[in-house]
């Protein structure tokens, strides 16, 4: 099963390695990983989805808990998240195939961002899963380049993961 | 203002260090002129590795963070040995390591190694600091954090420049880490929980591990065991908890424990960890235990619970304060059908034959121990010795140290070293092998320039005798790599460097050879010959 967790992290040199040690030193699989600053800017934020079992997670979440530098680790329910990621997708398109794509593209909530005349550069931003589904559809025109975030999550609501004061 | 290096040095006088275990070289050298200014003293090791471990022995007998200090590079890099041996202990020690000046990080010059990248898998927490202002804070906060929680290392390196740097010095009162805050008390509903499962328990169990002497806890365990009538087993780490003639006291579990105690674990309805983490050696099938018998587990480490054995009651907390909590409100348990169960089984083991030709190394350590002073410090190696030790000396009120959790071949002498100068009126008596003494006899000279009177009883078997043994059950006595063939005279040796010595050939030399050993007040080694098929239990 999947799991998403949110971690705070003291935003200094030398965490993130600390932390992406530990996954591959404990032998946890990550999925993805994604971080950033947050509106403290002392304070990282990092995603991480994990595949594992209850035991995996809990494992995990007590190991990021005991490195020094972490504030707060938060495991995000399915239910009770929001998640996104960001897609960048470099596919062929001949001229005669630009208008059948970007229907594709709209209908999908993507974006063009770039176009050359045996390519089209799209962007995308959604959850893992619509990210999927949009691949499938254009994979049959040539999928030459895809760079991705890794998923960022946030609760739903007015629930959030803050720094206790 | 001040150096950066005298700052760092204001900064151990301000944390009470008393002494330090160096190896000096071109990156450490603006710490070390400061040093000299200095009245803490410094131990000049002749290994880095070794100024680890005498760190570490330090750190265990004063139960506070010690200091070793190392050059950048090969001497950073000499450390890691003893860095990961304290980690697997969670013993707190300081490393202070030099580094390559900040403008040339990265630029693989001379001497540069990346430690605290190296080290980051063994370290609690590590700092390359490269403002020379933060430096009382770093350290403030590595005291704190070494010395509180779980214990263990934490590696401050520091630049050249960064040292010779000017700063504003004022060594702060407190720390602030938001992200750092142990817990130390029990939660009251889960004390509740052990209370009760306690009381419903017929054949309750402690198994004390080494995270007891970390919590200062050893006089709340003695009084929780009494208070209750439990009967207590100990881990490696966890030696010495007890005294090993204590009626409640049943002995060392795991693969090179003792029959009563590995017996009682599998007889328990209910098993009380404390503060040990139940690693592969002290409990070989977890998952039996989990299903046949109700576990406690009592840590400070919640990372701790769950990861090698599922707790039915888990309790994070300091030992010293749970236990506390729980002498309360415990009162005495009818465990005396249990208890005189665990005897009688015990007064069933059958007595091995002992060795007659060479010296029996068992029935050695017996005398010896009975022999030595109420306060002596037992100071383990790793291999066959180990285990005769583990299982043979006796400990009264004194300490058993020993490398458990990573089983550090060369421990033994330099712990010793600093065991010794933590307490000069213990006598700290190490127990090593013939392969392991030469893992570390360069520290002799460390023993002779301090005078550091130290006793090493050396068991002489000519192997590796713990690997021999295993390449005889397991490899069809293939030997292979595991003789010593070239084993100096150790007494020669030793006399070598100016310490009394000598050998013990048999049984019949042993009373005398230990009268004198005991009775000298300098260092000595004893060369103590054994078997080479002598087997570890
Ligand atoms: C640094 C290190 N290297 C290798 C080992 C593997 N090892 C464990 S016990 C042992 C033999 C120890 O020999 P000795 O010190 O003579 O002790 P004996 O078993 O003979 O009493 C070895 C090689 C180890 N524990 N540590
Ligand atoms: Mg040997």
């Amino acid at each position: 099963m999947k799991h998403t967790i949110s971690i705070l992290v003291e935003n200094h040199a030398g965490v993130l390695s600390r932390v992406s040690g530990l996954f591959s030193r404990r032998g946890f699989n990550i999925d993805s990983l994604a971080v950033g600053v947050t509106a403290d800017p002392s304070v990282s934020r990092i995603t991480i989805v994990a595949d594992g079992d209850e035991y995996m997670v809990e494992q995990l979440e007590k190991q990021l808990n005991k490195l020094i530098d972490t504030i707060k680790v938060r495991s995000l329910a399915p239910d009770e998240l929001l998640s996104r990621e960001l897609q960048l997708i470099k596919i062929a398109a001949t001229p005669a195939q630009r208008s059948e794509i970007l229907t594709i593209v709209e209908i999908m909530g993507a974006k063009i961002i770039d176009i050359s005349p045996s390519t089209m550069t799209i962007e995308i931003s959604d959850t893992t899963a619509h990210l999927a589904r949009f691949e499938e559809l254009i994979r049959p025109y040539g999928i030459k380049e895809i760079v991705r975030t890794g998923v960022i999550a946030i609760q739903k609501g007015a629930d959030t993961i803050a720094v206790k004061k | 203002m001040i150096k950066a290096a005298e700052a760092m040095v204001k900064c151990l006088e301000n944390e009470g260090i008393k002494v330090v275990f160096g190896y000096p070289g071109a990156a450490i050298c603006p710490f070390y002129d400061e040093l000299s200014h200095s009245d803490i003293k410094h131990i000049l090791v002749r290994h880095e590795a070794n100024g680890g471990h005498s760190a570490s022995g330090y750190a265990r007998i004063t139960g506070k963070p010690a200091v070793c200090i190392a050059t950048s590079g090969p001497g950073a890099t000499n450390l890691l040995t003893a860095i990961a041996t304290a980690y697997m202990d969670s013993v707190p020690i300081i490393c202070i390591t030099g580094q390559v000046c900040s403008d040339q990080i990265g630029c693989d010059v001379f001497q540069e190694a990346d430690i605290t990248g190296a080290a980051e898998p063994f370290v609690k927490y590590s700092y390359l600091v490269k403002n020379a202002q933060d430096i009382p804070r770093v350290f403030k906060e590595a005291f704190h954090i070494a010395g509180t929680g779980r214990p263990g290392p934490v590696l401050i390196d520091v630049p050249m420049d960064v040292q010779q740097t000017m700063i504003d010095f004022e060594y702060p009162e407190t720390v602030s880490l938001r992200s750092y805050k142990p817990s130390a008390k029990g939660n009251a509903l889960q004390i509740k929980k052990v209370a009760e499962a306690i009381k419903a328990a017929e054949k309750p169990l402690i198994c004390a591990g080494g995270g007891i002497f970390l919590a200062h806890a050893e006089k709340e365990i003695k009084e929780f065991a009494e208070l209750t009538g439990i009967p207590v087993v100990s881990t490696m780490m966890g030696l010495s908890v007890f005294p090993t003639d204590h009626p409640l006291y049943f002995g060392m579990i795991g693969m090179h424990g003792v029959k009563t105690a590995n017996h009682a674990v599998g007889d328990c309805d209910l098993m009380i960890l404390i503060g040990a983490r139940v690693g592969d050696r002290a409990v070989k099938s977890p998952s039996w235990l989990e299903e046949n018998t109700k576990i406690i587990h009592i840590d400070i480490d919640p990372a701790e619970i769950g990861k090698n054995i599922h707790a039915d009651i888990p309790l994070v907390g300091d030992c010293k304060c749970v236990l506390a909590q729980l002498n309360e409100i415990m009162e005495k348990q009818n465990t005396e059908p249990w208890l005189e169960h665990l005897r009688e089984y015990r007064s069933n083991i059958p007595e091995k034959p002992a060795e007659k030709v060479f010296t029996d190394p068992k029935g050695f350590l017996k005398k010896l121990s009975e022999a030595a002073p109420d306060n002596t410090v037992a100071v383990a190696d790793v291999g066959q010795n180990q285990i005769w030790a583990c299982n043979n000396f006796k400990v009264k009120n004194g300490r058993f140290l020993t490398s458990g959790g990573m089983g550090t071949m060369g421990y033994s002498v330099p712990c010793a070293v600093g065991a010794k100068l933590a307490d000069p009126s213990a006598e700290v008596i190490v127990i090593c092998g013939d392969g392991s003494f030469q893992m570390q006899m360069m520290e002799l000279a460390t023993i002779c320039q301090y005078n550091v009177p130290v006793k090493i009883v050396l068991m002489r078997n000519e192997y590796l005798g713990m690997v021999r043994e295993l390449q005889t059950r397991m490899y069809a006595d293939n030997r292979i790599a595991v003789s010593l063939g070239g084993d100096p005279d150790f007494v020669a040796l030793a006399r070598a460097y100016g310490i009394s010595a000598e050998r013990v050939e048999n049984n019949e030399q042993a009373d005398e050879a230990i009268k004198r050993f005991l009775s000298s007040d300098k260092p000595y080694l004893l060369e103590v010959m054994v078997n080479e098929t002598e087997s570890t239990l």
